[in-house]
């Protein structure tokens, strides 16, 4: 049994289906937090997983919610802080931890690390490590699914700071000339590394980039896991009725440095505590109370259950083998 | 009646895009306009926008979009107006294309077109050879036919294949070549070399336009007793070692040659791999011609001696055969 299944929801408040997103968000947004402060805050200090490590802690509602607004046949093309769309779409948390730790059971079988991972039978796209190469990437994508007659839209995810490449801008124009149904997912979450948005563009809002494409752009509290949800409704609306990408900006912060080593001395402190009020985990629950949809109770067993599924998965990587280095050169082609 | 380099491509295209309703084209003006070349005049009336995709000037796009489609289960061919300016693509290819097999088990089915090559007065950004940047990317397939045969043949294995293709074809080439292609579908494999012309006394190991120029200088070089093998690569990338062993070991004198410039070019690969492998057979220096580490020039007598050419083959040719 899941942990989401734990929750039974109750009567009142929130519609029916606005209460199952809301359930099954805060379990999967707190299974991510549960796995990323696993691997950034134990293995990696353990040094038992190596390499870099960039995770999503206080912008879990992003990709949860925009991930359950996706049907299976949708594709994703997630970036390095969108872990959540992965459990979503079903993969389990042992073999994203076997994939940190370079076992033959991650996702790519320990042919690379961390977050660039991504499996096609899931609809899932590869993280291109190089920012805002997955924009043209899910444009074609989307080129792909209109062409093959399905009613189904890509996801395309990434920072503020990808938003200043050329294949961004590229990819954008492109998508938006073709009328492709792309979503363009955002999180803006105030820096790219150690760079604050201002010195990253000379617009106020990500959004603000979305009319020069000619194509709609909207402000999203991307700590709000429902508002995230139904903002990922809107767009895919758009983009399923044949009129072209939208463009969503997820407003949030980056609650770490931008990786395990960086300390992220660069932000001012005023921030960590304005944002750590925000932080979406703790604010669904309040919302779930409020409109009588669970208990702290039930949350308090939630989180012990997720707890104890992820001792689960890390014992299962940790048992998954090493790959051979006999298979080194297998697979570079066909 | 005989088919031109440039048509032998377009009948390849055309024919797949019959053959196989995955296949499209994307790329700069090659629609309504059918290519800067003309390689795709009429596709875009036979087989609509679906199939013909004319793009802003966006490079990137036109390849990361042939990837994304590519992954999901379409056969894009995309079209560099020049090969030169493939570079602003160079990303999507090296860093992504070329990987997904290996990280994540992912086929990339796309061929990449690019008009490459000089001769043809077009100056430092539209006749370069841009094969080597690919060529050392594990991951690419690179090819780089050097008759109407093998253009076409190979354009249509480029489509049906698995992997990320580059397909270099000669923009001097295009209308300069032409032969009989017989009727009906045939492919040429990627990956496989062929001797062009059988000789006893000297290898000359080259690929596209070089071809030609290594035919003329063995046809000049006949009268005086000196009997050239011509083994063409048509594939770079992977590049067909056994043969180029195999000519090696059987005239024991080499001569490399290619239009790219010489520093980093594949010439250099071909000496390790022959050092490596036949060094005990060779009777004489591996030499290289190729084009000096210059951009290419512009003005006629600049690129002239900037190309490689007849004479400069003769001259090296009977150097080594005297050796
Ligand atoms: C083209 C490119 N340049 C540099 C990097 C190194 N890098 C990785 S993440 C990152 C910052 C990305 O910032 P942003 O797009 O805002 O995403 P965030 O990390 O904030 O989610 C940089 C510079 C890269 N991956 N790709």
């Amino acid at each position: 049994m899941s942990a989401a299944e734990l929750i039974t929801p109750h009567p009142g408040g929130l519609a029916s289906e606005q209460a199952e997103v809301a359930h099954r968000g805060l379990y999967y947004m707190s299974l991510m937090r549960e796995v990323e402060d696993r691997i950034e805050r134990k293995l990696y200090r353990q040094g038992k997983i190596l390499g870099g490590v960039y995770v999503g802690r206080g912008q879990e509602a992003i990709s949860v919610g925009t991930s359950l607004a996706a049907t299976p046949e949708d594709v994703l093309l997630p970036s390095h802080r969108d872990m959540g769309l992965f459990f979503v779409r079903g993969v389990t948390p042992a073999r994203v931890f076997a994939q940190y730790m370079g076992r033959v059971g991650g996702l790519t079988r320990g042919r690379d690390g961390n977050m660039h991972m991504g499996d096609l039978k899931l609809n899932i796209i590869s993280i291109i490590s190089a920012m805002a190469a997955c924009v043209p990437v899910g444009t074609g994508v989307a080129m792909a699914l209109r062409y093959q007659g399905k009613n189904a839209v890509a996801f395309c995810f990434f920072g503020d700071g990808a938003t200043s490449r050329g294949d961004w801008h590229e990819g954008v124009n492109f998508a938006a000339v073709q009328k492709l149904p792309v979503v363009f997912v955002c999180n803006n979450n105030q820096y790219a590394y150690s760079t604050p948005v201002e010195k990253q563009m000379g617009c106020a809002n990500v959004a603000d980039r979305g009319p020069a494409y000619g194509i709609p752009a909207e402000i999203v509290d991307g700590n709000d896991l429902l508002a995230v949800h139904e903002a990922a409704q809107r767009a895919t609306a758009h983009a399923r009725s044949g009129r072209g990408p939208y463009l969503m900006e997820c407003k949030s912060f980056r609650m770490t440095g931008h990786s395990a080593h960086d300390a992220a001395d660069y932000v001012p402190k005023d921030l960590w505590d304005q944002w750590s009020k925000l932080d979406p985990i703790p604010r669904l629950e309040s919302k779930m109370i409020e409109q009588g949809l669970a208990t702290q109770g039930e949350f308090d067993e939630l989180h012990a259950r997720v707890r104890a599924e992820v001792d689960e998965a890390v014992a299962w990587a940790e048992n998954s083998p090493y790959p051979d280095p006999s298979t080194l050169l297998d697979d570079v082609y066909e | 009646m005989p088919t031109t380099y440039v048509e032998a491509i377009r009948e390849g295209l055309w024919e797949e895009m019959e053959r196989d309703p995955n296949v499209l084209l994307i790329g700069e003006d090659i629609g309504v306009y059918g290519g800067a070349f003309k390689v795709t005049a009429g596709f875009l009336e036979k087989f609509g926008e679906k199939r013909v995709v004319d793009t802003p000037i966006s490079e990137s796009a036109i390849v990361g979009a042939s990837i994304g489609a590519g992954l999901m289960g379409l056969r894009p061919v995309a079209e560099m107006q020049f090969s030169d300016f493939i570079s602003c693509g160079f990303d999507q290819i090296v860093n992504f294309a070329a990987k997904c097999r290996y990280r994540w088990n992912a086929p990339v089915p796309i061929v990449i077109r690019a008009p490459s090559g000089g001769g043809i007065h077009g100056g430092p950004f539209h006749s370069q050879n841009p094969e080597m940047w690919f060529v050392r990317t594990p991951g690419l397939k690179v090819v780089a036919p050097a008759t109407a045969y093998d253009a076409k043949g190979l354009i249509k294995s480029a489509i049906r294949d698995n992997d990320p293709v580059l397909f270099f074809e000669h923009k001097g080439l295009y209308r300069r070549i032409k032969e009989d292609l017989p009727a009906g579908d045939f492919t040429v494999p990627l990956g496989k070399a062929k001797l062009v012309r059988k000789g006893r006394h000297l290898s000359i190991i080259t690929y596209g336009a070089m071809v030609w120029v290594a035919l003329e200088a063995a046809e000049r070089l006949e009268p005086e007793g000196i009997d050239i093998e011509i083994l063409d690569l048509r594939t770079l990338a992977p590049l067909d070692r056994d043969a180029v062993c195999e000519t090696a070991r059987k005239t024991s004198k080499v001569l490399l040659l290619h239009e790219d410039t010489q520093t980093g070019g594949l010439a250099g690969e071909l000496t390790a791999t022959l050092t490596e492998r036949v060094w005990e057979y060779l009777d004489g220096p591996i030499l290289r011609i190729t084009a000096p580490d210059t951009p290419v020039p512009f003005s006629p007598p600049l690129e002239e001696a900037f190309l490689p050419n007849a004479e400069k083959v003769i001259e090296k040719a009977r150097w080594l055969h005297r050796y």
